[in-house]
């Protein structure tokens, strides 16, 4: 008994002495992880922070560096309002045909499936690496496809007789099919852990209770993924709105998308009826995906009330 | 007519889940129907009561599954007959085959070889949402979009019940389960407990003619499980719903069931109510499963047998020979101090570890007389002695000598 | 009961309907045209591609010339200079090596830190490093342009390496989920507060609990972003730099044969590299299982 009093005496003096060190420990320690962050804020403020604000300064400046909204009077001529409305058909098209089959792809690859199948694997893996094709190597695949030269064009000519337009590629459709190539992996990469979620047993319970396929389909499955669907959707349509190399190797001269318009405005940056051109376009498409992304965000939130 | 109501009942029994039309299809069922010309109204009333309240009968006959690829039966002429309003647990280990039946019996899994009938009706070609049978999986089963109250009214949504009726039936199912200030809460929010008497009230809340129930309490909290479990039971009591019941806890298939079956290899080795089946094993398997069992060397002659210089009587069934293992549950054996014996039967032991639980003390002793060794090998006999605290000698230690009997309670040879 | 069973009994049973391997027929009948389709367009491209590769376009004749050219590094046969080939594959795989090295060390340490200290730092830093993700390439180019314009003419040069401080910006997002979902599949604090109470220090810790534990999402962090910086032309190419892609364009122009086969030899890698990490990942975690 005397013991056990005798040692907790000095115990409780050493733990007062120990909280108020450790309000100082503690005090400290914050601010070494605030100090262990500036790094990273200090390089991201260099390399996305400045070229943002650089870009939405460029959009409201004058040529000698005054306030201006004149800029954006660029934004309602007739060429730019085209190029602003394929831009974004081509996204919507491929999107959605990007969203539906990558959407059955994914369901193609995990219902009834062991979920480490090889199969399942390397179509991940490869989805992975052509989600990342879009680009100068995706261009020469499709003129290499159904380009003048193109394999696809000479097996056509040579089943069928007929000529495909060489004109195709850059047509409306022919840049729609052009970026299902990367939009479909990019489906299947976003929403195969959607996918993954839908449990076996939701199906059984739907079937024990009375309903048929079309119930489990309306009223259980496609509900809950509902919610993913449209944010990879619109992930997809961000995607494609933003891509520019594939479109920049397939026409060099014509500036029929919005990306395609900055890289022209940057060319001439000297013209002095170009200033502040290209930052004014490229505000604009901050703002669109900007809109998209909100609207992503929204639909998750949504869901999260049981997600 | 006064001596009529057992024929009647049973006639009962036979046509209780059906509904009317099958009745009349039925050549069996319209033979019961010319007998119940004679019946009362009394118990007629009491059949449309049975059919209204759910119990339907189901007999598994001669079931075989075969997985796809699999080289052994996962059901083996599987047989199982459930009287109306039974609630019967099938259990046994892993791999035995039990949630196999259930599922079979569900609809979830095809069969390859007999047949199933439900309330007499033959259910084997039916497709799983034609069978109205309801059934509660493991966890996970919930729509996670919907909230509990849209969960338990689904069942009802497509069978195409109106919206306020099926509001007003699914809140009186919450109720039921004592959930009905948690309507609006969706899965997540919800404990794994609340779940499952979610998922309880989504089955009952289609009145279907069987309720299955697989393994739903196993992937919760002790404390919750004995709680549902108990629930379960009241409220399977109360609709009077034929329940088909599937675990490998033994505690919990002896605390619900009317009776267990126990499986083994795709078959049903014993079923029996829980007392019998405890008391009463049919095969070693069975006793060795439920509870715990002592393996004696002993000699028989299929009606008695004689264990450590014991005479005891055999459950039927039992083997002969002179050199039979027989399986005494450690509340039949008894034991005293080496040194204060005075009888001529009994062997020596030493007492190994001693196990206080309470109004009972466990023992166990290891034999010391060589004769006894364990068969096939030469590690000496363990075995486990249970006796009232009362009757545990003052002052037993460990190392301690006494002498172990088996009381002359039925047991099983093999 | 007899009755009954007699009646309903058939002298020899046949087999029940197989309802459920019925479905499973129809659902693998419908699996397999939705993949054969997807995998159709997927792969007729890249077939084509080959075939472009292999037979002269205009003369149609059939030859390995074009990878003749790309393994020997000799393009003369077919009247090309393949030196801004190996210009642009030689920055480009500089590129990765820089890009990546600056984000392992920019990105993992700080993560750790915040991960284990501060839910609110490691909120603003989710939502910084998936910004990138908001901001398209062809935006950041229109502002990095002042900014390269000024470290080429007063701190730099004007060498192609300088483009990974844009880069790694650019695999930012994926870097950060790929760290992010090691990070909480294995209980960090737990780990650091046990080796710590081993007397373990701080260096140490990281380098031998946490990294380790760590290694197979830095690794896909890091692959990610060699796909990434491979598959790079946007900022290069307006920033007037020489990478693989912008020197696959230029060669396009004077010989499509040639920058198609190295397209499909970026694309080959591409898969290997991830196929590989796969494989890894499967590996370490089956030993992990095994133990």
């Amino acid at each position: 008994m005397t013991a056990a009093i005798v040692s907790s005496a000095p115990a409780t003096g050493k733990g007062a002495a120990r909280s108020a060190t450790s309000a100082l420990a503690k005090h400290r320690q914050e601010l070494s992880t605030v100090a262990v962050t500036i790094p990273f804020f200090a390089y991201t403020a260099c390399f996305l922070l400045a070229p943002t604000i650089i870009v939405i300064i460029g959009a409201f400046q004058t040529r000698d560096g005054g306030f201006t909204l004149a800029n954006f009077a660029k934004l309602a001529e007739p060429n730019t309002i085209s190029a602003f409305v394929t831009s974004i058909l081509v996204s919507i098209a491929s999107s959605v045909i990007g969203a539906i089959v990558g959407g059955l792809a994914s369901y193609a690859l995990v219902i009834g499936t062991k979920p480490n199948g090889l199969l399942r694997r390397m179509v991940s893996a490869i989805s992975s690496v052509l989600a990342q094709f879009g680009g100068v190597m995706l261009a020469f695949a499709f003129i290499a496809t159904i380009g003048i030269n193109g394999i696809g064009t000479m097996l056509i000519k040579a089943v069928t007789g007929l000529t495909v337009n060489p004109n195709w590629l850059s047509s409306l459709p022919g840049l729609i099919t052009i970026y299902c190539y990367f939009q479909i992996p990019l489906m299947i990469i976003i929403f195969l852990p959607a996918v993954d979620s839908i449990r076996p047993q939701w199906r059984e319970a739907c079937e024990s209770l009375g309903g048929n396929t079309w119930d489990y389909w309306t009223r259980v499955a496609l509900p809950i993924l509902a919610p993913r669907f449209i944010s990879a959707f619109l992930l997809l349509f961000a995607s494609a709105f933003s891509a520019y190399a594939t479109a920049a190797a397939l026409f060099s001269q014509r500036s029929i998308l919005v990306p395609l318009m900055i890289q022209g405005a940057m060319r001439n940056e000297m013209d002095p009826s170009q200033q502040g051109f290209a930052q004014v376009l490229a505000f604009a498409m901050i703002i669109v995906v900007a809109i998209v992304m909100m609207l992503s965000h929204a639909v998750e939130k949504r869901a999260g009330r049981w997600q | 007519m006064l001596n009529q109501p057992t024929t009647s009942q049973s006639a009962t029994r036979h046509a209780l889940s059906q509904d009317e039309d099958a009745f009349k299809n039925d050549p069996a069922a319209s033979l019961a129907g010319v007998r119940g010309k004679d019946v009362t109204r009394a118990a007629k009333a009491l059949l449309k009561d049975s059919a209204k309240r759910g119990g339907g009968s189901i007999q598994m006959q001669d079931v075989v599954k075969i997985y796809p690829g699999a080289a052994k039966r996962a059901l083996d002429d599987f047989n199982l007959d459930i009287k109306p309003g039974e609630m019967v647990v099938l259990l046994g280990g892993s791999g035995c085959g039990k949630s196999t039946a259930l599922r079979s019996l569900a609809g979830l899994e095809d069969i390859q070889g007999g047949r199933i009938l439900v309330g007499g009706q033959d259910v084997t070609g039916t497709p799983v949402n034609k069978r109205e049978m309801a059934m509660v999986f493991q966890s996970y089963s919930l729509f996670p979009h919907m909230t509990a109250l849209e969960n338990v009214a689904f069942g009802l949504e497509v069978r195409g019940m109106g919206k306020a009726e099926r509001r007003k039936t699914a809140m009186e199912q919450l109720e039921l389960v004592g959930l009905a200030d948690q309507a609006g809460k969706y899965t997540q929010q919800m404990s794994g407990g609340q779940q499952q008497r979610v998922a309880l009230a989504r089955a009952l809340a289609i009145k279907p003619r069987v309720l299955l129930l697989d393994e739903p309490l196993s992937a919760l909290d002790a404390k919750v499980r004995v709680q549902l479990r108990d629930q379960i039971r009241s409220i399977q009591l109360t609709t009077g719903t034929t329940t088909v019941f599937v675990t490998h806890d033994q505690e919990e298939a002896l605390a619900v069931a009317d009776r267990i079956g126990v499986m083994n290899k795709g078959r049903i080795e014993q079923i029996a109510a829980p007392r019998d089946l405890y008391q009463r094993p049919a095969t070693e398997y069975v006793a060795t499963f439920i509870g715990l069992t002592n393996r004696m060397p002993g000699a028989s002659n299929g009606e008695e047998a004689v264990v450590f210089g014991q005479r005891l009587p055999l459950i039927t069934g039992s083997a002969q020979g002179d050199a039979v293992t027989v399986l005494i549950r450690p509340e039949n054996l008894t034991l005293i101090r080496a040194d204060a014996n005075d009888s001529h039967v009994g062997e020596h032991a030493r007492v190994a570890a001693i196990h206080f639980l309470g109004a009972l003390v466990r023992v166990d002793t290891v034999i010391t007389s060589g004769e006894y060794q364990h068969r096939g090998n030469s590690k000496p006999l363990e075995v486990t002695v249970q006796l009232p605290a009362g009757e545990l000698p003052d002052g037993l230690a460990i190392g301690d000598d006494v002498i172990v009997t088996p009381r002359p309670v039925a047991a099983l040879a093999c | 009961m007899a009755v009954n069973n007699a009646d309903n009994t058939a002298p020899t049973a046949p087999m029940p309907p197989q309802l459920r391997a019925a479905r499973a027929r129809r659902q693998s009948i419908i699996k397999f045209v939705i993949l054969l389709f997807t995998l159709g367009f997927l792969l007729v491209p890249l077939i084509a591609m080959l075939v472009f590769t292999l037979r002269h376009p205009l003369s149609g004749r059939w030859s390995l010339a074009p990878w003749v050219a790309i393994f020997t590094g000799n393009g003369e046969t077919l009247g090309a200079d393949l030196t801004v080939l190996w210009q642009g594959l030689g920055s480009s795989l500089a590129l990765c090596v820089v890009t990546v090295a600056i984000m392992l060390l920019l990105m993992v340490p700080t993560m750790v830190i915040v991960h284990i200290r501060s839910r609110a730092l490691e909120r603003a830093i989710e939502w910084v490093a998936t910004l990138p993700l908001t901001i398209p390439a062809i935006v950041l180019v229109v502002g990095l342009g002042p900014i390269y314009r000024w470290l080429s003419a007063d701190v730099l040069n004007t060498n192609p390496i300088w483009l990974c401080f844009a880069y790694v910006v650019l695999v930012m997002p994926f870097a950060f989920r790929a760290i992010a979902v090691g990070l909480n599949s294995i209980d960090v604090k737990t780990l650091v507060e046990a080796s710590r109470s081993l007397g373990a220090s701080w260096p140490k810790v990281f380098f031998k609990v946490i990294i380790p534990n760590l290694w197979q999402s830095i690794l896909s962090a890091s692959f990610i972003s060699i796909a990434v910086v491979l598959g790079e032309y946007t900022v290069a190419s307006l920033l007037g730099r020489m990478n693989l892609q912008v020197a696959l364009y230029q060669l396009g122009q004077s010989n499509s044969q040639i920058s198609t086969a190295m397209s499909l030899l970026a694309l080959l890698f591409g898969v290997v590299l991830l196929v590989a990490l796969d494989l890894i990942s499967g590996a370490m975690r089956k030993r992990k299982e095994g133990k």
